[in-house]
């Protein structure tokens, strides 16, 4: 599929010459060698529209992410209480809370991650299609939050998961997870189609599944994942 | 299901799970009626609902066994958001766990809070000023108002009324949430209950919102009733669902709505008399039937009177101060000893239970948590009815992951 | 309702060579308990919520206690007559004491019938490791099945006479039992900033022990 749309995106390529240019003619940018973000506001004021396939596709992409409906803790109220008419996520194309993870691009943790659930998030990560996104709603799917010390609570799901967007609070309001699927759709839109930096789903070489953990004697079995997670290096090493 | 056994979804429904009389316990009769691989009747079925499930409210599981569409079996796993709330509040201070409590029933923390703030006060024999009490029954009458109306919009959504009613008690919910909001700082984590006291005071225009509010309240109840309770679909889906006897539901600890639904005239607000609950006149609807419509019902008349309650609250909140003078808060030390405290919480009886050896942790913190000791029958309520059913019934028991886990 | 003591009579006159104390609470609430047995427990129990003036039909709260084993000084004053002078003085002596290591169940029962209540009991183990059997008393009150599951997940007292006693909490195969006081974490923190002295000797401790060194 990437080699098509590689294809489809250098051939839907405007040509320089086609392009017309403004009195002012500005120099065009790095980023967009061929028209200038001002020509092409331009040319929209005028009802023509410019675009490049990756760009249409990213937006589109953007504007219609599928939460799944997956609600683990106190911050899954709040992913309600977003959905509802007062800060109605339908505003930014995320209202379609799919039940099914078949169906969804984008996971919400939503609360506290334990171990005893862990497998279980980690298998609905890898039963979604890609392109698939996560966001750590709240403290406790960031880094366990204030259940941190408990013996059961994950330091975090991103020990095991690829997390794009960390939304902080306890519960984080719903206008920030709103800010956050902002974030996610910015994050979405810059996405290269082509190229070293493509996303995940256009690289072949990247797992899409992730190894589900195991429940062992006392722990998760292994207690993190590797591949995602590192633990950080203390900055300055305790006084012992 | 075969042809020999026959589909008869009506005949099934008509008939009450439970005998009248309370049998002894016996988990032989709650088992499997027929071998799972059968090949004469037909295999039963093996499924497990959860913990990511759309209508469990939660990351609850139950492996429910099926004949045909109908449940054999039905044993709840728990344990998904078990977040050790207790050993966390045994390594911390008395105070420190007060923000704990906000996330045990996360959408009731100020009944949360009570209770703790009760417990401890019992523990350390605090007495608590007058405003003080009045502040706390205006804010946990308005943290019941806030439960009921989640739960009967939560109840339809599950009934497959998606959407419209859980927007309208979600409108209502954000308007006591704006009064949570302006009086504490946080929305759903109020942490606003202290040992002799209350953390902040209300201010007139506070005070005066709350009334607007609860003036304007019994329209929304109006509304909504002429909406869903005479509804025909709903009344089908409910009336004779999930029956609970009342020898069973006392046997089984069941407390709050649910137990009075089976009408148990049994609420902490009258028995024990916390508070200044004796001073305000408000009644307690009973149950007929102990279905699930009836438990959706006695929520919708509690609110009533917890309106009733807070017009009479509001209108005779004495001024004076919110935390009692000589109160300690931080590095509270009771002298050794126990305590339990108890408070009829939206969802039935939540309670604390501390042991005090004299140092500033407690020795022992224990939780009594109403749906986890609700979820009990579920079995018995859902066993002879189908899957959809058995999504209301779990639904009208009124369960809050963060509370049965702990 | 009667008093402990006096119900403790009635429960020796019923049940004679049955094991009950009343065991003081000197908390300001004075919710004091009745420590039972466990040959009589059950029967006891059935006494309990069947008696028509108790009527304990409602066990509200059943939780664990775990006791280990403590050394208790006890500060004891003495007068002696001084061994120069004779006068009489003060002496203070301190004793050491180890208290026996146990685990407790406690139940609060209720009665809603005749709304009253808390009458409190307790039962013990006989050590915390091999003895730690007490009898069910799920039989008598259901609300007691899942909760004495609990006790049984996470501080490892086994119940006889439970239908069904799994572990509920944590998942099956785990090994410990992590209410007790003496669990150990799994070591699965990482270096935080923070200005909690536990949470900071915990990263040490971690530190030193990804090191190779003895924390």
């Amino acid at each position: 599929m990437s080699d098509a749309t590689a294809q489809l995106a250098e051939t839907t390529r405007p040509e320089p010459a086609d392009t017309p240019r403004g009195a002012s003619s500005p120099t065009p940018s790095p980023e967009s060698p061929l028209i200038s973000e001002a020509e092409r506001d331009e040319l929209r004021r005028q009802g023509i529209l410019l675009t490049s396939l990756e760009e249409i596709y990213n937006w589109g992409r953007s504007h219609s992410v599928w939460p799944l409906q997956f609600g683990l803790a106190c911050c899954a109220i709040e992913m309600i209480a977003a959905s509802m008419a007062r800060f109605d996520i339908a505003r930014f194309g995320s209202e379609v809370f799919r039940p099914s993870p078949r169906q969804a691009d984008l996971l919400i943790v939503s609360g506290t991650v334990t171990k005893k659930m862990a497998p279980q998030v980690v298998r609905l990560w890898n039963q979604m299609p890609e392109p698939k996104y996560c966001i750590a709603m709240g403290a406790c799917a960031i880094s366990g939050g204030p259940f941190k010390q408990g013996y059961n609570v994950l330091k975090g799901i991103d020990r095991f998961l690829p997390v794009d967007i960390y939304i902080p609070g306890c519960p984080p309001r719903p206008e920030a997870l709103l800010h956050g699927l902002m974030q996610l759709q910015q994050k979405i839109r810059g996405q290269k189609l082509t190229g070293p930096d493509a996303p995940r789903h256009l690289r072949a070489d990247d797992p899409c599944a992730y190894p589900v953990p195991e429940f062992g004697e006392r722990d998760l079995v292994p207690p993190q994942n590797p591949a995602v997670w590192q633990p950080p290096p203390p900055p300055v090493r305790p006084a012992s | 299901m075969n042809l020999e056994s026959g589909i008869s979804p009506a005949a099934d429904r008509s008939a009450p799970a439970l005998p009248a009389a309370l049998p002894p316990f016996n988990p032989a009769a709650n088992a499997q009626v027929r071998e799972v691989h059968d090949p004469f009747h037909g295999d039963l079925l093996e499924v497990s609902m959860g913990p990511h499930h759309p209508s469990t409210h939660g990351v609850f599981r139950m492996m429910v066994t099926l004949d045909g569409e109908a449940i054999v079996k039905l044993k709840p796993v728990f344990g998904y958001l078990h977040r050790n709330h207790e050993k966390l509040g045994e390594n911390t201070t008395y105070l420190a766990s007060m923000p704990y409590t906000d996330r045990l029933d996360y959408l009731n923390s100020m009944t949360n809070n009570w209770a703790y703030a009760l417990a401890v006060e019992k523990l350390a024999g605090q007495p608590v000023p007058e405003r003080a009490e009045y502040l706390r029954v205006i804010l946990a009458e308005l943290t019941r108002l806030l439960n009921h109306t989640c739960l009967a919009g939560f109840l339809l959504q599950d009934t497959g009324a998606s959407g419209t009613p859980l927007m309208y008690a979600f409108r209502e919910r954000e308007k006591i949430l704006d009064l949570f909001e302006s009086i504490s700082g946080s929305r759903m984590m109020c942490n606003f209950q202290r040992f002799g006291g209350c953390r902040v005071d209300a201010t007139p225009d506070w005070l005066a919102a709350t009334q607007r509010f609860v003036d304007g309240y019994n329209e929304f109840l109006d509304e909504y009733e002429a909406l869903i309770t005479g509804n025909e679909i709903l009344m089908a889906r409910t009336q004779g669902v999930g029956v609970l006897g009342p020898e069973l539901a006392v046997n089984a600890g069941i407390t709050g709505p649910m137990l009075r639904a089976c009408g148990v005239n049994y609420d902490l607000r009258k028995v024990d008399g916390y508070g200044v609950y004796p001073r305000f006149d408000f009644r307690v609807p009973l149950g007929d039937h102990g279905d699930t419509y009836d438990r959706y019902m006695i929520r919708v008349l509690e609110m009533r009177e917890s309106l009733g309650i807070l017009q009479q609250a509001l209108r005779d909140l004495p001024a004076g101060p919110i935390m009692d003078p000589k109160a300690k808060i931080r590095g509270l030390k009771p002298k050794p000893g126990e305590a339990y405290g108890r408070i009829e919480g939206p969802k039935g009886e939540i309670g604390f239970y501390l042991i005090s050896d004299g140092s500033a942790n407690p020795y022992r913190y224990r939780v009594r948590p109403p749906s986890f000791v609700n979820l009990t029958v579920l079995e018995d309520m859902c066993l002879g009815q189908t899957v959809a059913d058995a999504v209301i019934i779990l639904g009208s028991v009124d369960i809050v992951l963060g509370e049965v886990d702990r | 309702m009667e008093p402990l003591v006096q119900l403790r009579e009635r429960i020796l006159a019923r049940f004679p060579g049955a094991d009950v104390t009343v065991l003081p609470n000197p908390a300001p609430v004075g919710q004091d308990s009745l420590v039972i047995g466990r040959e009589h427990a059950l029967a006891i129990a059935r006494f309990l919520r069947d008696d028509p003036e108790l009527s304990l039909d409602y066990c509200s709260n059943v939780t664990g206690v775990d006791w280990p084993q403590q050394e208790v000084i006890e500060t004891t004053r003495v007068t002696q007559p001084d061994p120069t002078t004779g006068t009489p003085k003060v002496y203070e002596q301190k004793t050491k004491r180890l208290t026996p290591a146990f685990l407790e169940v406690v139940y609060h029962l209720y009665s809603m019938a005749r709304q009253h209540g808390p009458v409190i009991i307790r039962l013990r183990t006989g050590n915390r490791t091999d003895q730690v059997a007490v009898p069910s008393l799920t039989p008598i009150w259901r609300a007691c099945e899942f909760q004495e599951r609990e006790v049984f997940d996470l501080f490892g007292v086994t119940f006889e006479g439970h239908p069904d006693l799994r572990r509920i909490l944590m998942w099956d195969g785990f090994k410990d039992h992590p209410m007790r006081r003496d669990y150990v974490e799994p070591d699965d923190y990482e270096w935080e900033p923070t200005a909690h002295d536990d949470v900071l000797k915990k990263a040490q401790e971690h530190l030193a022990r990804a090191e190779g060194r003895q924390p």
